[in-house]
Order: C-alpha cells, then sequence, then structure tokens
C-alpha cells in the first residue's frame, strides 16, 4: 500500500515539525497579547445552557462577553470557526497526572506515600509539569486537573493545576484543594481465592481514624506557639476549619453514610469520590448537601447481581434524584479519555449538556474554583477548547484549539510527533 | 442353651474383657483367653440390606463375621442372647473418601517471597514432579487412630477407605475397619483404588500452578508410563512403575464444582480411564453432562449454612448464584438420582462426621430416597471399592459390622446405641436408655404437679412446676435400669421431695418423701395427647414443604438462562446494515436469517413465520470479535516454564463467568482466550462463540485452526515481578531469543526423530511446538517493542514458517512495512501506553499506520471491561489516524475473524454466513450506541428489554431468598456470615502463587 499526503499543506507542515520539534514537551503558552474574538460558534456554556452561533470576546485571558451574534470590537483578532463547538476546559479530577509517569516504574511514581496518616503530604509539590504524558491529554480538551495523592488510610493533599505550566507553582490553580481520606474497607478481598469477607479489621480501623481526627480538633483548637508542631494534625485544620473540601473516597452506600457523618461531626466539607453506590442513598445525600464525584462509567459492575450497565446508569440516576456531581475517571494517561467517559453516560439516561456539566462546572464548584473556572461566562477566566464536532463522542472529537487563561495551548505531544516521524519514515519508502 | 443377658451387662462383659481377636503370627501374653464372641441380638428389625428389612429377627455373629440373620430365629446353642427388642440394626456405613489413620498434609509454600522452587524436593527416584506420587501406599501409611475412629463410628461409620489426600496422583487408598484391636487386623484390603486430584498438596514445586498446567501434567504422565514400559535403561522411575500398577484400580478424581469434573472426565476419555467423581455437590447445576460422562459420583453431604442476611449491606456480599445453592444443595442427591447417574455418599467435607445424620435427612427431605440413601452409604461403596464380599450388607459371612439404633436414622433423629466392628462392640449410649419425653400429670401424696421430661434419651432433663402454676423447679434426675429417681425444691424455700419409682405400664408408680420426711405415694401419669399433637404437627410440616424459592438456570448465576434460546427465522427490516464486504454500508435494507445462518440480505424482503424486528433508525452490524481475552478462564497462565506449550486454555473454558453475559451486552459473540504472557512460549488458545449458558465443550468455536501465545518483553524477563524472580530463565530480551531458538530447534529434531521412527517418549509440549514448523498450528505473540517483534519474524522465517499475529504490539508502527512482508497481522489497543516502560513510545495512531502499511490491523481488548466497549476503541482510529469509518469498523470484526482463519464463518454479513449480530439502536461507533440484541448462531442471546425483565426478576427472587434465610435463621438455624466471591478478573499477567 502506497502512503501518499494528498493535501500539499499537510506535507509542509509535517516536514516543519519532523525537522523543528525536539523530543520534549512544547514550550507553555505565552500570555493573551492581543483581544481575540471567537465567531460562528456553539457555546456549550457548561452550566447546562448552549448559545447558538455564539461570538467570544476575549480579553486579558478572561472572557470579556459571549453571546449570539454579538459584533466583534475593532482591534480583535478574529477567529472564525464556524459550525464548531466550544466547551470549558475539562476538569479532570482524582486524578494521577503529573505525579507518575510510567506505572511499572518505581522511580517515576510519586502518589503513594508510606503509613497510615499522611494528610500533610502535598501532591502539588511532586507535580511535574514535564510529565509527557500531559501534552497527550491536554490534546484531548483536558486542561485542568486534580492532583491527587493516593493509598493509605490518609493519602494527602490534592492541588488543582492547570496543565500548560513551566513548573508546579505556576501550574497551581488552587493549591491543597482538600485532604484525601480512603474510608476503610468492610469487606476483605483474597486475590487468590476471590473470597470477599467482613474485615475484621473494620471497627479498628474506623476508631483510628476517629481518633486522629479528634486529636486533630484538639491541636486546631489550641492556643498558637503551645506544645510542638505536629505536621500530620496541623495538615488537617484547614478541613476542620471548612476551607479545604474533605475527600471522602467511598463506594459503598453505608461507607459513604458513616464518612460523610463523621466528616459532618467534625466541621469539614464532605465530598464523596468514587460513590459507587451513591444511587442508593440519594435521599441521603441531598439532605446532608453533599456532592459526589463518580468513579468512571466505564467500569465493571460491582458484583454479580448489579445490573449489567449499572455503572453506565450512575450519572443518570444522580441527575434525576438532584443529587450535585461530577464526573471522574481513573489514573493518569487515561484521562484523555474523560470525554468520552461523561459521554458513556448520556447514553445511558444522562442529558448531553449535564454531561458537559459533570466534567466543567460541576468539578469546579466542587472544588472551589467555579468562580473563575468549569463555565463560558463573562468575567472568567478564558479556559476552554473548540471542537470540531462533539466532544463526547469519539467519532468527531477532534479537538483543534485550547485556551487556559486566554493562552493559545500548543496541542503538540510525543505521540503526535512520534506519528509525524513514522509518517516520515513510510513517505520515504517507494515501493 | 443360651445365658439370657440384660444387654447392658453384655456390654459391660464385652468392653471388661476388651474383646480383640489375637493375630495368628503374633505371640500370646498370658493364658490364652481367645474367645468368640458369639451374640445372638433377637427381636430387632434388621436391615439387612436397602432392598431387605426382617422384622423380629435375630443377628448372630461369631469370630467378628456374621453367622446368620433369620426372622424370629432361635437362639444358637453357645450364644449370648441379647435382646434388641424394638430396636433397628443396620450394616454400619462405609466411608468411601476417607484419610482416617494418615498423616497430616501441610500445603506446600506457594507464597511469594520465596524463589520459586523449579524442581521436586522428594528425595529418591521418584517422578519429576513433586504432586506426583502414585508411589503412596495408604497401607503403609496407615495407623490406627482412636480418636478419630471414635467421632467416625459415632456417626455410624464401620469401614472406611483412606488414603493420603496429597498431591495430583495420590497413590493407593486402603480399606480399614474403625475397629481398635491393632493395625494387622482392621485393615482388610490395600490398593483399594487411585485417588487423583487437581490439587499439588504439599508440593512446592512451581509446576503446575494452574488447573490447565494440572490437566497438562496428568496428560503428560500417562504417556511418560506408556513410554516408560517400553524403553531400557534409559532411566529408573519408582513412580512411573508405581502409576502402570495402579491403572487398573478404581480412579477416584476429587474435584470441585461441576466443571472440573467434566475436565477431569476429559482427561479420562482421553487414556481409556473412567474416573469415579468425589463431586461438590454442585452437580443438580448440569446434569446432563455429568450423566453422558459415565461417571458414578461420591457425592458430599455438606451443604451451605444458611447465611446471616439481617445487615441488608453485609448481604449485598451474597449472590442470587450463592443463595440459590443454599436453597438447592440439599436436593442434590434426589437430583442427581433422578437423572439416573449412579452415585455413592460420603461424609468427607463435613465438620464432623456426626453431622452425617442431619445432612442425610436433610437431603431426604428435598427428596432422596431412604434406600437410596442407605444404599450410597453401605452397598454402593461396598461394591465401588471390591469389598461387597466383606461389609455393605448384614449377610452370612461377611464382617460384623453394623449399628444398632432406636428409629429410622433416615427419616427421624435416631439414637445410635451401639457400632459394633468386626465383632467388636462399641457402645456410644446406653442402651436401656428409655425416652421419657413426655409431659406428666404428677401426684404426691396431696399434692399435684406437672412435669415435662425433654432432650435426647440418655441425656434427659426434668422440670416440674406446682399444678395450676407456671414456676418451674429444676429437678435432679436420673433413670437406671428402668427406676427413675429424682428429687425437687417446689419453691425457692423449703426442703426437697425424694422419689424412687418404677413402670406401672402406663407411667411411672414409687414413693417418696416429702420435705418434712413423710413417705408420700407418687405416681406420674404421661399426657400422651402431646406426643400425638406433635406428630401431627410434623405431618404438617410434611405437606407444607415449600417449593423453591430460587430458579435454576444456565449457569446457574444472576443473569443465567431457564431455557437456552433458540435458531428461529427472524428478519431485520429496515436497517442500516454494516456488511464488511464489498457493498460497504446498506441503507433500508432487509437481512433474513434461519438456522442460524445469514439467509437473505436484501431490500424489502419478506417472509411468512419469520419474526420481523422494525430495525428503522438502527444499525445491524456483525458481531465483534474478541482477538485478545481472558475472560471466561479458570486460569490464565501456567507461567513458571519458559516454554509451557503442552498447557490447553481449552481444558479450563469457565462457562460461569458472568463477564460472558456482559460482554453479550456490548455486542461480542466470539473472544480469543489466550495464556497469558509470563513466559515465551505459553499455552495454546482456546476459541469460543459467547453461548451463554452452555458448557464449555459447547462454546468452542467448531473446526477453528489451533492457535498458541507466545510472548515477549517486560513480561516474560518477569522484569515487574520483584526481587525474588529472578531466577527462572530468561531474564533478558537476550535469553528470550534463545528460548525461542532452542525450543524450535528441538522440535523440528523431535519431528525428525518421530519421522524415522525411533521409540520417542511423546511429548506434548514438542509435539505442540511441530505443529508450528509444519504449518498447523498458529501463533498470537504478546509483544510491544520494535526490536523483539524483528527479532521473531525473523527467527520464524529462519524456521520457515510465520507469525500469524502479533497481539499489543504497540510499537508495531515503527515496523508496519516489514510486518506486512512477514504477512504478520497486528491486533493492538486503541490508545493504552505509559503503564510500563516498554510502551512508552506507544501511540494512539498505531493502529491507522499498520492498517496504511498494508497489516491486517484489529482491536482486542484484554480486558473484561473494555471488551464491552469495543465498538468505541473501533472509532478511535477514526480519531487518531483518519482510518474511514467502515475500515475501522472491520478493526473489531471482519479483521480479527480473517486473524483467526475464521472469516468463512463470521466478521461479516453475507449470505451463508454465521448470524453472529448485533442490532445497535445507534451509529455502532458512536458513544451514545447501545447493543440492544446479540445473536450468535441465530440465537438472541440478549435482548436489552428483556434484560431489564431478568433484572427485576432477579431483584424478587434476590428479596425470597433473603426472607428465606431470616426465617431459617429465626427457626434457630446454624448462620454463616455472608462471604461472598468476587471474581478475579485476568489479564495477561495474572498468575497464581
Amino acid at each position: 500500500m502506497n502512503y501518499s499526503i494528498k493535501n500539499p499543506l499537510t506535507l509542509l507542515l509535517v516536514l516543519f515539525l519532523c525537522t523543528c520539534v525536539p523530543a520534549q514537551n512544547p514550550t507553555p503558552a505565552a500570555r493573551q497579547a492581543a483581544p481575540l474574538a471567537v465567531t460562528g460558534v456553539t457555546v456549550h456554556v457548561g452550566d447546562g445552557t448552549v448559545i447558538e452561533n455564539a461570538t467570544l470576546l476575549i480579553r486579558n485571558g478572561k472572557i470579556e462577553n459571549v453571546g449570539s451574534n454579538l459584533p466583534v470590537p475593532a482591534g480583535y483578532e478574529t477567529l472564525d470557526a464556524s459550525g464548531k463547538e466550544v466547551y470549558p476546559g475539562l476538569i479532570a479530577l482524582n486524578s494521577q497526572l503529573g505525579l507518575t509517569e510510567i506505572g511499572a516504574v518505581r522511580a517515576t511514581n510519586d502518589q503513594r506515600e508510606v503509613g497510615t496518616f499522611n494528610p500533610n503530604a502535598r501532591a502539588l509539590i511532586a507535580f511535574n509539569t514535564d510529565s509527557q504524558v500531559i501534552p497527550t491529554v491536554r490534546a484531548r480538551g483536558v486542561l485542568l486537573a486534580q492532583a491527587t495523592p493516593e493509598g493509605s488510610l490518609v493519602s494527602g493533599r490534592s492541588s488543582i493545576m492547570q496543565l500548560d505550566g513551566w513548573n508546579f507553582e505556576d501550574a497551581a490553580v488552587l493549591a491543597d484543594d482538600g485532604i484525601h481520606i480512603n474510608w476503610p474497607n468492610r469487606n476483605s478481598y483474597n486475590w487468590q481465592t476471590g473470597d470477599l469477607k467482613p474485615n475484621e479489621n473494620y471497627d479498628e480501623q474506623v476508631r483510628e481514624l476517629e481518633s486522629f481526627l479528634e486529636q486533630a480538633i484538639g491541636y486546631c483548637g489550641r492556643p498558637e506557639g503551645e506544645g510542638s508542631r505536629l505536621l500530620k494534625l496541623e495538615a488537617f485544620c484547614e478541613a476542620i476549619a471548612g476551607n479545604a473540601n474533605a475527600y471522602l473516597h467511598a463506594d459503598e452506600a453505608r461507607n459513604i453514610q458513616a464518612g460523610v457523618l463523621l466528616m459532618k461531626r467534625i466541621g469539614a466539607k464532605p465530598v464523596v469520590v468514587g460513590g459507587s453506590q451513591a444511587y442508593l442513598i440519594t435521599d441521603f445525600l441531598k439532605r446532608e448537601s453533599v456532592p459526589v464525584i463518580l468513579s468512571s462509567t466505564q467500569a465493571l459492575p460491582n458484583s454479580q447481581d448489579d445490573a449489567v450497565d449499572q455503572p453506565y446508569r450512575n450519572p443518570a440516576l444522580l441527575a434525576e434524584a438532584g443529587v450535585e456531581f461530577a464526573i471522574s475517571h481513573e489514573g493518569y494517561w487515561q484521562q484523555r479519555n474523560l470525554p468520552f467517559v461523561a459521554g458513556q453516560a448520556v447514553g445511558f439516561g444522562l442529558p448531553y449538556e449535564k454531561a458537559v456539566e459533570a466534567i466543567t462546572l460541576a468539578p469546579a464548584r466542587i472544588v472551589g474554583i467555579a468562580a473563575d473556572y468549569g463555565s463560558i461566562a463573562t468575567g472568567k477566566s478564558a479556559t476552554f477548547v473548540i471542537v470540531n464536532g462533539d466532544l463526547l463522542d469519539m467519532r468527531s472529537s477532534v479537538v483543534e484549539k485550547a485556551y487556559i487563561d486566554g493562552r493559545d495551548v500548543n496541542l503538540d505531544n510525543k505521540q503526535a510527533e512520534l506519528y509525524r516521524k513514522f509518517t516520515e519514515k513510510y513517505s520515504r519508502v517507494t515501493r | 442353651m443360651s445365658i439370657r443377658l440384660w444387654p447392658a451387662t453384655v456390654l459391660a462383659l464385652i468392653l471388661c474383657a476388651g474383646y480383640a481377636r489375637a493375630q495368628v503370627t503374633f505371640p500370646y501374653n498370658g493364658v490364652y483367653d481367645q474367645r468368640e464372641g458369639h451374640y445372638a441380638f433377637t427381636g430387632a428389625t434388621v436391615h439387612v440390606s436397602p432392598e431387605q428389612t426382617l422384622e423380629d429377627a435375630t443377628l448372630t455373629i461369631r469370630d467378628g463375621k456374621i453367622v446368620s440373620v433369620v426372622a424370629g430365629g432361635a437362639v444358637n446353642a453357645g450364644a449370648v442372647e441379647v435382646s434388641m427388642s424394638g430396636k433397628h440394626i443396620y450394616p454400619s456405613f462405609i466411608e468411601v473418601y476417607g484419610d482416617y489413620g494418615m498423616p497430616e498434609v501441610k500445603e506446600g509454600s506457594r507464597g511469594r517471597g520465596t524463589p520459586p522452587q523449579l524442581e521436586s524436593n522428594t528425595d529418591g527416584a521418584y517422578a519429576w514432579n513433586q504432586a506426583l506420587r502414585p508411589e503412596t501406599d495408604a497401607s503403609a501409611l496407615f495407623t490406627i487412630d482412636a480418636k478419630a475412629a471414635k467421632t467416625l463410628r459415632e456417626a455410624g461409620f464401620g469401614t472406611v477407605s483412606t488414603h493420603h489426600p496429597d498431591g495430583i496422583s495420590r497413590g493407593t487408598a486402603a480399606v480399614v475397619t474403625l475397629a481398635e484391636s491393632n493395625d494387622n487386623e482392621v485393615l482388610i484390603k490395600r490398593n483399594a483404588a487411585h485417588h487423583l486430584s487437581f490439587d499439588k498438596g504439599s508440593s512446592g514445586q512451581a509446576y503446575p500452578n494452574s488447573r490447565m498446567g494440572e490437566i497438562a501434567l496428568l496428560r503428560q504422565t500417562y504417556l511418560d508410563a506408556d513410554w516408560y514400559a517400553k524403553q531400557r535403561g534409559e532411566e529408573t522411575n519408582l513412580s512411573l512403575e508405581a502409576w502402570s500398577k495402579l491403572q487398573d484400580l478404581p480412579q477416584i478424581f476429587a474435584v470441585d464444582n461441576w466443571q472440573d469434573a467434566l475436565r477431569a472426565d476429559q482427561v479420562g476419555d482421553e487414556f481409556g480411564k473412567q474416573y469415579v467423581i468425589r463431586g461438590s455437590g454442585d452437580e443438580y447445576q448440569r446434569l446432563q453432562p455429568l450423566k453422558a460422562s459415565g461417571a458414578t459420583f461420591i457425592l458430599p453431604l455438606k451443604f451451605p449454612e444458611t447465611y446471616d442476611v439481617s445487615d441488608p449491606f453485609a448481604a449485598d456480599l451474597i449472590s442470587v448464584g450463592q443463595l440459590r445453592h443454599w436453597e438447592r444443595a440439599p436436593g442434590n442427591v434426589a437430583a442427581v438420582a433422578q437423572a439416573g447417574i449412579p452415585f455413592v455418599l460420603t461424609a468427607d467435607g463435613l465438620e464432623k462426621p456426626t453431622e452425617l445424620h442431619d445432612a442425610m435427612r436433610k437431603a431426604i427431605e428435598a427428596g432422596a430416597d431412604p434406600a437410596t440413601v442407605l444404599a450410597g452409604l453401605t452397598t454402593g461403596p461396598a461394591k465401588l471399592l471390591g469389598i461387597d464380599q466383606l461389609v455393605g450388607t448384614l449377610e452370612k459371612g461377611k464382617l460384623a459390622n453394623f449399628i444398632v439404633t432406636d428409629k429410622d436414622p433416615f427419616t427421624e433423629k435416631a439414637t445410635i446405641y451401639q457400632n459394633w466392628v468386626q465383632g467388636q462392640a462399641f457402645e456410644l449410649k446406653p442402651l436401656q436408655s428409655v425416652d421419657l419425653a413426655d409431659a406428666y400429670d404428677i401426684t404426691l401424696g396431696d399434692s399435684k404437679f406437672s412435669a415435662n421430661i425433654t432432650g435426647d434419651p440418655g441425656s434427659q432433663k426434668m422440670s416440674v412446676s406446682p399444678a395450676g402454676d407456671t414456676t418451674t423447679a429444676d429437678v435432679t434426675f436420673t433413670e437406671s435400669g428402668g427406676v427413675i429417681t429424682f428429687r425437687f425444691r417446689p419453691g425457692k424455700e423449703g426442703g426437697y421431695y425424694r422419689i424412687n419409682a418404677t413402670p406401672d405400664g402406663e407411667g411411672y408408680t414409687g414413693t417418696g418423701r416429702d420435705p418434712e420426711g413423710n413417705i408420700v405415694t407418687f405416681t406420674a401419669t404421661p399426657a400422651k395427647a402431646t406426643k400425638a399433637e406433635e406428630a401431627k404437627k410434623d405431618e404438617k410440616k410434611e405437606d407444607e414443604r415449600p417449593e423453591y424459592k430460587s430458579r435454576l438456570t444456565y449457569p446457574n448465576i444472576s443473569y443465567g438462562l431457564t431455557e437456552m434460546p433458540e435458531a428461529g427465522k427472524v428478519l431485520f427490516r429496515n436497517a442500516t446494515v454494516w456488511t464488511n464486504e464489498a457493498d460497504g454500508i446498506l441503507e433500508n435494507t432487509d437481512v433474513l436469517i434461519e438456522d442460524g445462518k445469514i439467509s437473505r440480505v436484501g431490500k424489502d424482503l419478506s417472509d411468512r413465520g419469520a419474526q420481523v424486528i422494525d430495525a428503522t433508525g438502527m444499525h445491524l452490524t456483525s458481531g465483534i470479535i474478541d482477538e485478545h481475552s481472558h475472560i471466561a478462564l479458570s486460569d490464565v497462565n501456567e507461567g513458571t516454564e519458559s516454554s509451557t506449550a503442552e498447557v490447553r486454555m481449552a481444558d479450563v473454558v469457565d462457562a460461569v463467568d458472568e463477564n460472558i453475559y456482559r460482554q453479550l451486552a456490548g455486542g461480542v459473540t466470539t473472544s480469543q482466550l489466550l495464556h497469558g504472557s509470563a513466559n515465551p512460549i505459553g499455552g495454546q488458545s482456546a476459541l469460543i462463540k459467547l453461548r451463554w449458558g452452555a458448557t464449555p465443550q459447547e462454546m468452542m468455536f467448531e473446526g477453528a485452526d489451533p492457535f498458541i501465545k507466545f510472548a515477549l518483553g517486560e513480561n516474560v524477563k518477569q522484569s515487574n515481578w520483584g526481587d525474588m524472580n529472578r531466577v527462572r530463565y530468561p531474564q533478558t530480551r537476550m535469553g528470550v531469543e534463545q528460548i525461542f531458538e532452542n525450543y524450535f530447534s528441538r522440535a523440528a529434531e523431535y519431528g525428525r526423530a518421530v519421522k524415522a521412527g525411533e521409540n520417542v517418549r511423546r511429548d506434548l509440549e514438542l509435539e505442540t511446538l511441530l505443529e508450528i514448523l509444519n504449518g498447523e498450528r498458529f501463533i498470537t505473540c504478546h509483544s510491544y517493542q520494535q526490536g523483539e517483534i524483528n527479532m521473531l519474524m525473523e527467527l520464524a522465517e529462519r524456521h520457515d514458517f510465520r507469525v500469524n499475529t502479533f497481539t499489543h504490539i504497540l510499537e508495531g508502527y515503527k515496523v508496519a512495512d516489514k510486518m506486512a512482508e512477514h504477512g504478520a497481522a497486528g491486533s493492538t489497543f486503541s490508545d493504552w501506553w505509559a503503564y510500563k516502560f516498554e510502551v512508552n513510545e506507544a501511540i494512539p495512531y498505531n493502529g491507522a499506520l499498520m492498517h496504511e502499511q498494508g497489516v491486517l490491523t484489529g482491536f482486542n481488548s484484554d480486558d473484561a471491561e473494555m471488551a464491552r466497549r469495543l465498538n468505541q476503541e473501533a472509532a478511535k482510529a477514526v480519531l487518531f489516524g483518519d482510518v474511514n469509518e467502515e475500515e475501522a469498523w472491520k478493526f473489531v470484526t471482519l479483521n480479527p475473524a480473517k486473524m483467526l482463519h475464521i472469516d468463512d464463518r463470521v466478521g461479516s454479513i453475507r449470505t451463508g454466513k454465521d448470524a453472529d449480530l448485533v442490532l445497535w439502536n445507534d451509529h455502532p461507533m458512536s458513544i451514545y450506541a447501545r447493543a440492544e440484541r446479540t445473536y450468535v448462531d441465530g440465537k438472541e442471546y440478549f435482548n436489552r428489554e428483556e434484560n431489564e425483565a431478568r433484572r427485576t426478576e432477579l431483584l424478587a427472587e434476590r428479596n425470597a431468598l433473603i426472607q428465606a434465610s431470616l426465617d431459617d435463621k429465626k427457626s434457630g438455624a446454624k448462620t454463616q456470615s455472608p462471604k461472598g466471591n468476587s471474581r478475579r478478573l485476568l489479564h495477561c499477567d495474572s498468575v497464581n502463587h
């Protein structure tokens, strides 16, 4: 089979990039210089609404205005994107992006600290802006990520990062947005036999957590300067004061309930992460006003008796019940599939704009950055993507442009580069 | 003349004498006093055999053997007569599957934390594999274990066939009685059976660590023994010699579930062996194929205890499948009997042998015939073990092995008073124990009381309360030789009444002293009415035996089928049809299927009698074919050696995997089940159609070419297995190449030797590799980096064959031109990368680049979750690399069919092909698409609407079973805390340790 490039422009581009782009991540985009008008687009606002034939005016990294057929003021660069779709930049919650590079290579793993209580550990510090995985995820419309530690009873603190930074300091959008607590599992699983038995240490583990939190309350309330500084207890003060989220990783309904009640008792703001059985206790979640970050829809049912498509339906069930929720996906490189994980729920009853909201404005509200991010609204950061098609459906999810704080992000990445390199190889072969 | 004695006296005499026959060859210490033990048991109901019962019979024994059994017979001169009036005498039970008197088996170390043990630790000229122990001779290991013997006798056993349950071949069983005289006397038969299993037991040797490895080892052992018998001077192997000697014995094979039973039977068939299967109690779930196996089953009577489901969330751990088994397990014996499958019974698996009685009554309540149960514990085992001349019935000449009970133990809770073994008596309960249980009206002088006696005879308790009062007083009460003695205090204070009474025909009469010391008369009249009432209640209970609340489905778990679907005539009308043929995608087109095949494709078709499905707005495609799957398997990796070409995934297909159904819901119809990637040369692949509900055998894709899994890179060199795994060759890519070079060279030499007619040991591993060299078997090779891909293609070319498919092949894009030239297909992931070092240069454009270079390209799952949406994965070839949609769709349908050489049967919509079809509600490559109906062979195995209905039914069934469990708990059933089982999802690198 002969390989041919039909479009001479593409050929030029291929040659240009092959010779000029070095094998490392693209340079972070520069601050927005000239004001920009994006015209002729359909805007998926992120709050459930849609603006047709929209014009988006962007100035100094902010959305100056957005509306149907707005006139473009003089002095604005115009990007005619007629027929294309605009979405807020997607936000990947509960992600290890930037914390690990190659799963099986221990030297590249920085997401899991040793010990039972690690509230003081900060994912922010380990976040590697030079991860070669980040640009591949960014190219799919994911522009913000919650760098989240894993493991232990308390894994540590996450931070919200934008995905086009020089280093963790300028990449941080919201440092230490919350503490991650892994609620003890009531069942213990023997991977060799497949046996699932009640975890005999469950009560003890819960008491251990309770006791730790009680001590943290005491510690955080004591007069300044008294006693030694204890980093682990101190790390909880912000959460206890309600200034940072308490991310409660729990799937089973009764674990969610027990965890939420404990968090409320210590004055913290619980956010459920995982929540595969949240659909069973929607009244409880509404009464307690607790939002849920659902784990991936692209998962198998928890048990043999569950509906075969239970994880696909979960978002729709929460939406119908009126529970505040976001949709997340597992891991690091996998985050590039976040739009599809949301799209999956649309096939099983979730309204389309609700699915968009679940990976844009809902995450922003939950983590506390909705004043600036998560939707396309006047005054907010100009963080959005332009898609030639439907972002949530792989059939046409062609992300053409992405802006973070008005900066025109380079969507190139290592994988695209390798694609060009070997396209080049085969273009040289004459057969 | 006979001497008539009270039984209690007899027993006392016997026990005092320490009755035991001396062994002829043994010296005798003291004055010779070897008595004959000549007894006549009269007046009993003697159950001679399951078929014959004699009322008021006399059983005479002498010298440990039965002399005669006659109805109403006279007592032989010289015999001690023992009145057994009103008692039942049964042949004592035979435990056909025991380990009585055997040394304990310690499971071998298989944990992480130690380097793998590559060789056998058994000293001596024995088998290469430690799990092969045919030389084990139970008779040589046996010694009397008084404590264990006692518990077995308490359950009614008199004879045990015992074996050392250690290893895959466990050597021979020995038949012993439960007498305690001496080892020489109780050992009544050596070499009663050869025992086998799928359990390595104490072996810590790495190989085999999977079911297919265990099966392969068995196969090779049969062949090795054949070869060994013919060879001269090549090797001495005591295990193989022992193995050959025990081939004519009954072959008893222990299994864990009905699928293992079929697997064992399959191996037996290959080598002309009919195993007796030590079953697992789930036989009722699949009676027909088990019957067809021709095996006799040894059925356990261990039934699951009631689940304690009081905590609704904890109850979620238990599946409907488990609840169903709880309800139906007691009915297993009846179901097996009804199906006409020959069986015997074992107490093996019960926590205590004495649980046997409750268990067998449960089985009878659930429909088993009492005579059949008795036979299953007596004549059946005797025949099976070839000891029916010695035990099993109460006939002349047989061993005096029998039990004495008060009632029929098969229908009522009975007391075993005595268990005689080889004429040696063991008293379990004093024979004269009278059942006093009843309510009594008592007169004591002028006072009236009411009394209650409860409990089992021999250990009964009495309580007394003044007439018209409900306060009860506990009573110190004894019964001996018909005389009852008791004392009680009516109030909290005051003195005691003391009474002594004897039976007066109706109740008891006697005298006593009141608290003041006055003599008073005593009468106790039984309130007979209560007994009648109880009997009535029992009867009522019998009538009200509930129907099963659970359903029996195929397989017997959630979403199983109550009946198998049939291939009807179906007309899909007005669909968008993705033909995968020259016709491309046809709009507004009809497709007719009949007899499992696609019969017509066209416009405006009509057919009388066809079920018409309006497919307007829907898409009809051929079923998805997953080239790389590990669902529906019991194990994935043998992997303990660098080559395990001899293992077959077809041996371990698991038809009870819910993922089969889940994948039908994602439009998958055919899956290639691959060995894992733990070693360079893995096992032989299995190709199945997702015929949910069928047996493993019935799922196999008929007539498909055989394949084998190879692997390269990090997994085979154990890069990510931790520091303990650094001894098995190879540990580098250098070594990987040499393994292949070595094995193919050896396979070629093997082939030449076989061709030359030399007496070569038939080697299943080299034979498999030779098939590759001969172009009769094809390789699917797990691979990532371009260097190793080149290596294997060059190596194959040197040995004059071709690599059929590279799977994973994430760097295929770097060598796509060479692959195309070699003729290798590429079955890859759409977008996986970064999970290990060798996939650091994987790109989602891989599929597109390979496709453009002319490589036959597909996407596979290697994952039970992703397999449910391979349609979406195909779309990623459009997103990354612009493959046109029609071609991208073939990545998950026609192309894998071609890779597997089954494109003449499946992979496209063309007249004459298999009707393996999926009806989608939307464009099949859209994220929004749902498979609405999935057909395999024209049979509808998934229907989304029906799936909803089934889910509702399942919830109702689940609830009914949970309510039944709660009722059972309330009525005092022993319960177990909820314990579930969650299928371990198997991937390429899943290994058992």
